[in-house]
């Protein structure tokens, strides 16, 4: 499913962001504390109404459609995931299907499958708030997947993971066939796992393109404030990129 | 060729849960023969075996001695409607404490922390102190109760603004609900009548004594829809419980879903308070019984929660009766002694976890 961003506004933020990422690639969005990244994915999942400017989801404009029907093609990984009860792993992750009209068998297929899809399965009679943050973020995922999304809208989906889990994850949602659009921190994991990268800057999209025509060292410097030398990975080739340490003034 | 050993982690015990149906088909076994049981005790005793043959006459058509009409009076007038009276607003005060606590995603939340029972009891301690509604006899506490609690509602509603979020609507209703309290008090502490202190006192702290036909009704009525309509809304309430954004991307319109919550809750209070004075703990604490047994999932919570909270009123109404024979205590009291040793046994057995750690 196609997803573009429109001339997309709310007051004080975000200052006109366009971004389109084309069906089934996996877009990152990359910047500063502050630029508004959050915000921009608020805006897709409907959390937030901007203010001016449109979310087309394959050239539809999604406040037009009813919050359900939105729900049954696009999943997000929020950053406000806070379960107040003491639900079961596989309650959280069923509640995936909430939008969904199908059967509970069925149901129950999908959950086992999205909780085994992020080697979680073993976790499945667990309660929620008995896992670890890096178990958390995996079983809010495998919630995400058990949506069955055409979009798949991910607020730093690496977040608590380790190093291989983080690397895990971002290889499942790659391998999804899905449109993805994901706030990363980890600049080398964004060059590494997306098709394209836009940044942001005090709610502008200021780069849009491949992580090797975005990640430079002036885009570094003018957007981050770090120097960094860009390399290229000796196996896959993209773009890595070894920082400067600063001194303490 | 040399084994590697494998790391064996064991993985912390799963709660166990019982099948919620066949909680649910005991529960009812407990219920029936409670309201049986609750009927039977009293300052006047009556034989269960007679209970039950009254109860099969009154409900047959069949026929007594006539040398049983007084302990027959007393099943049928008195004690019968009192037991269906507690069970209905023990599964009315659990039912909404469940959703209440979902709704604003708050374990400490109970039905009364949005204000309602606060702004009832304005409407019964005018009643109590300055006569108010006079002309309505014995239903004067109640309409004046009920009709304070839908201007408190409403109040409360304009109070928070249109958004209805978690944190406005809690801090709306105790802010307000200081408020009502504090003219309650003040119309107490003016009256001139010395008892009124005491009456006002007894009803805040809820009791169903002096319950007829009559007001049972409308109290059954509303908390039956009540609850067949949070049922409908039970996997709303397991993602309401997530958080505002995740409900959202899981497809419910939040701002809708909790007005309608808000309203249905608000009006099951208002009802039941109006009935039964505003008995506490209830609402507060059978919810957190019932997720300890069965698990978060609202599904499994609003199916038992009715059922225990009635079963648990009852018992309640039956100590009020009997352990201060021939006064009556109030509910609240007995609702806090019965209820706060049961929980603190419940939490210490399992790993029972609020909101975090």
């Amino acid at each position: 499913m196609d997803v573009r961003l429109e001339d997309l506004t709310v007051a004080g933020i975000l200052h006109g962001i366009d971004l389109h990422a084309p069906a089934n690639e996996v877009h990152g969005i990359v910047g500063p504390n502050g630029s508004g990244k959050s915000t921009t994915l608020r805006c897709v999942y409907r959390a937030l109404a901007p203010s001016g400017g449109v979310v087309l989801l394959d050239g539809r404009d999604i406040t037009r459609s009813k919050i359900r029907d939105t729900a049954v093609n696009l999943a997000a990984l929020t950053q406000d995931s806070h379960v107040e009860f003491d639900f079961t792993v596989t309650e959280v992750v069923a509640m995936g299907r909430l939008p969904h009209r199908t059967t509970p068998a069925r149901d129950d297929e999908v959950v086992a499958e999205a909780l085994s899809r992020v080697d979680a399965a073993h976790l499945a009679h667990r309660g929620f708030l008995s896992l670890s943050g890096g178990e958390r973020q995996r079983v809010l995922i495998a919630r995400a997947l058990a949506q069955q999304p055409k979009v798949l809208v991910l607020d730093e989906p690496t977040n608590h993971l380790d190093i291989s889990h983080q690397l895990a994850v971002l290889a499942l949602v790659r391998s999804l066939g899905v449109t993805v659009l994901a706030v990363l921190h980890d600049l080398n994991l964004a060059a590494a796992h997306c098709d394209r990268l836009h940044v942001l800057d005090h709610g502008r999209v200021v780069r849009s393109g491949k992580p090797e025509e975005v990640l430079t060292p002036e885009v570094l410097h003018d957007v981050f404030q770090v120097r960094a030398h860009v390399v290229r990975h000796p196996t896959s080739g993209v773009p890595q990129l070894l920082f400067e340490h600063q001194e303490s003034a | 060729m040399t084994s590697t050993p494998t790391p064996v982690r064991t993985p912390p015990p799963t709660p166990r849960r019982p099948p919620t149906a066949g909680l649910c088909l005991a529960l009812t076994a407990v219920l029936a023969a409670s309201i049986v049981a609750g009927v039977a005790l009293g300052p006047v005793r009556i034989p269960f075996d007679d209970v039950v043959r009254f109860l099969a006459a009154a409900l047959t058509g069949g026929t007594i001695d006539a040398a049983e009409a007084g302990p027959y009076r007393i099943v049928w007038d008195i004690r019968l409607p009192r037991v269906l009276l507690a069970a209905v607003v023990g599964a009315g005060l659990s039912v909404v404490g469940v959703a209440i606590q979902a709704m604003v995603r708050n374990a400490l939340a109970d039905p009364y922390v949005l204000g309602i029972s606060s702004g009832a009891s304005v409407g019964a301690t005018a009643v109590v102190t300055t006569g108010l509604f006079a002309s309505l006899g014995i239903y004067a506490l109640s309409t004046a109760a009920f009709l304070a609690a839908l201007a408190a509602m409403a109040l409360v509603y304009v109070v928070t603004g249109r958004d209805l979020t978690p944190l406005r609507l809690v801090l709306t209703g105790t802010a307000l609900a200081y408020g009502f309290s504090a003219v309650a008090m003040l119309l107490v502490f003016q009256s001139p009548r010395g008892e009124a202190a005491r009456a006002a006192m007894f009803w805040l702290l809820g009791s169903l004594g002096g319950v007829t036909w009559t007001s049972l009704p409308i109290a059954a009525a509303v908390t039956a829809a009540g609850v067949v309509y949070l049922r409908t809304r039970a996997k709303h309430l397991n993602a309401l419980s997530l958080g505002d954004e995740t409900a959202t991307t899981l497809g419910i319109d939040v701002t809708r879903t909790r007005k309608a919550l808000f309203g249905v809750t608000a009006a099951m209070t208002g009802v039941l308070v109006a009935v039964s004075g505003a008995v506490g703990f209830v609402g507060l604490m059978l919810p957190h019984l019932v997720r300890l047994t069965v698990g978060a999932d609202h599904r499994k919570v609003l199916a038992v929660a009715p059922l225990a909270g009635a079963c648990f009123l009852i018992w309640v109404d039956v100590a009020a009766r009997l352990l201060a024979a021939p006064e009556e205590l109030p509910l609240g009291v007995i609702t806090a002694a019965l209820g706060v040793p049961c929980f603190i046994l419940l939490m210490r057995r399992r790993g029972y976890v609020f909101g975090g750690r």
